[in-house]
């Protein structure tokens, strides 16, 4: 069984964004770029079904800039063993991103898709729930356990207020939640050898996908500040104040 | 203009969300029509038409349902999805996998987890963590939305007359079926609807400490009980204590921050809080930067003596 496992690339979660003055957005510019931290999870997941043996490839797939080029490099570098770059540099929104995976899901016939469940730029949560819509095929979000048996895949989710188990018909969209599992950390020669492995470009219209955007940011704002309070001397001033000046006890 | 909302319920009775996408789906102006998919869902549904602003309920009520699947809810929803121009789901793990498939089902793009009705296109949405909020203006017939419940009043769940309407029952999509759920049962309010929220992070230094020092004041305070993210990972408490921005966003009266350094992470669940408290040893925290009262301390001598004082 082949797994696919888009990836994207975003502002690494490190880095504090900053608002840009005239509102159009946030300043990227001259930012570190990394691999989404839940679609690493993704590639990681589907690199432990293949050394199980419950999948023979795992082929990465991503949407965007020429620079995405890197971000499938560390996939490969984790383990995937091929890459596709669907290069455009059209702001690409969940629905198109959805509409080219499925083209790409149509020429590879992979057996399961994992995605992360969500990008920490837009944090839409929104593909890998499109995608199975477009496929038809089920769907388990926020995956914290993911096991494989012949046609069947059975996920463990983290729904509110714990976990849910489901059973998957093969094919499948999975998206991972933060517990799936730790990301192995890319080695020196696995970097090397991923320079090497097979990586083509494909374009958009080549895959007969409009990707016009159907939503228009109008403005980008920085969120209101929450002022710091005092300091309160003891346990009798706190409760005080929650009392009689807060009001909420 | 007519809005439809998916409901979040447990087919007995609402989840609370739901009344806050209700309110979200008033402030969009329109009629407001609330979708119920359950089993023996009728209690869930007469629950929804009791809510003021709700003018009519549709009750799917049939065996498709029974396990609230995302794909049978998603086919249900597009069954009656014409003649609605919006359509809203709470931004809750139910909501979040069923809205988007819907969307796309229906070729429109969908907008997540709006804080602000601007007007009927347009609507705010935090984005990278909410260190910046989006503006956002849809140019689809129909808007699919999926709401923060913590930024919209809950509507009221009595005084409303809508009349129910049962309709016809998506079949089993076969893609899917329920295996087994491990729920977390408490006595204690929920996280996200609690209107005091006592949150413990790493500064508790283990599960068994968590529990002694927070339990009494919780009990006191009858209070939700949350964690960071360090404290989840740690393996303090299970994960569905979480807050931030990957756990549950909250927005009580009171949150009582116990040994939370305060993450950007953890800030981004939690800073919407009409009151803060922060008890920790470090001066220095950031968490004290967002507190409206700051005790700096040992939280092993602190809380306790809170507890006992109250």
């Amino acid at each position: 069984m082949k797994i696919l496992v888009p990836v994207k690339r975003v502002v690494d979660y490190n880095v504090k964004v900053r608002v840009k003055p005239d509102n159009s957005g946030v300043d990227i510019a001259n930012v570190k770029m990394s691999m989404n931290p839940f679609c690493e999870i993704a590639i990681e997941e589907a690199v432990r079904l293949r050394e199980k043996g419950a999948a023979t490839e795992v082929v990465a797939v991503s949407a965007g800039v020429l620079q995405c080029q890197e971000t499938l490099r560390n996939a490969m570098a984790i383990g995937a063993d091929r890459a596709i770059l669907i290069e455009t540099d059209v702001e690409l929104q969940p629905l198109a991103v959805a509409k080219l995976l499925k083209a790409i899901v149509d020429k590879e016939q992979p057996g399961l898709v994992i995605l992360g469940k969500q990008a920490i730029d837009d944090d839409a949560n929104q593909t890998g729930q499109m995608l199975a819509a477009l496929l038809g095929w089920g769907q388990a979000t926020f995956a914290s356990k993911v096991e494989v048996n012949g046609n069947t895949a059975t996920v463990t989710r983290e729904v509110d207020g714990g976990l849910e188990t489901i059973s998957l018909k093969l094919p499948a969209i999975i998206t991972t939640d933060l517990r799936l599992n730790e990301p192995r950390y890319a080695t020196l020669p696995n970097i090397m050898k991923a320079k090497k492995k097979q990586l083509d470009n494909v374009k958009p219209a080549e895959l007969g996908v409009d990707v016009t955007p159907r939503l228009t940011t109008l403005k980008v704002e920085e969120p209101p500040k929450r002022q710091g309070g005092v300091k309160v001397a003891d346990v009798a001033a706190l409760i005080d104040k929650l009392k009689n000046e807060a009001k909420v006890i | 203009m007519a809005n439809l909302v998916i409901a979040e319920h447990d087919h007995g009775s609402l989840k609370s969300a739901t009344l806050n996408v209700i309110s979200a789906a008033v402030a969009i102006g329109g009629d407001v029509h609330v979708l119920v998919a359950g089993t023996n869902a009728s209690a869930a549904a007469a629950a929804a038409a009791q809510v003021v602003g709700v003018s009519k309920v549709l009750l799917a009520d049939g065996p498709a349902h029974a396990r609230l699947l995302t794909e049978n809810a998603a086919a249900q929803v597009v069954a009656v999805a014409a003649g609605y121009s919006h359509i809203l789901a709470p931004a809750t793990a139910y909501g979040k996998s069923v809205a988007p498939r819907v969307a796309a089902l229906l070729d429109k793009a969908q907008i997540s987890d709006i804080i602000k009705v601007v007007d009927a296109d347009t609507f705010q949405r935090p984005i990278y963590a909410g260190n910046a909020y989006a503006t956002v203006k849809s140019s689809d017939s129909i808007k699919v939305l999926t709401v923060r419940g913590t930024a919209f009043n809950a509507a009221a769940n009595s005084g409303g007359s809508g009349a129910v309407e049962s309709i016809t029952v998506v079949n089993d999509s076969g893609l899917s079926s329920f295996v087994s759920a491990e729920i977390t049962k408490s006595e204690r309010p929920e996280l996200t609807a609690a209107k005091i929220i006592v949150s413990g992070g790493r500064g508790l230094g283990s599960g068994d400490k968590y529990r002694e020092v927070l339990t009494p004041l919780a009990d006191k305070l009858n209070a939700a009980m949350g964690a960071s993210r360090a404290a989840v990972d740690a393996g303090f408490v299970p994960n569905d204590y979480q807050v931030g921005q990957t756990g549950k966003i909250v927005a009580p009266d009171l949150y009582i921050a116990v040994g939370i350094s305060g993450a950007i992470q953890h800030l981004a669940g939690m800073k919407d809080s009409k009151v803060i408290v922060a008890i920790n040893k470090d001066p220095d925290a950031p968490i004290f930067s967002v507190a409206d009262y700051g005790l700096v301390g040992d939280l092993f001598e602190v809380v306790p003596q809170l507890a006992a004082a109250l």
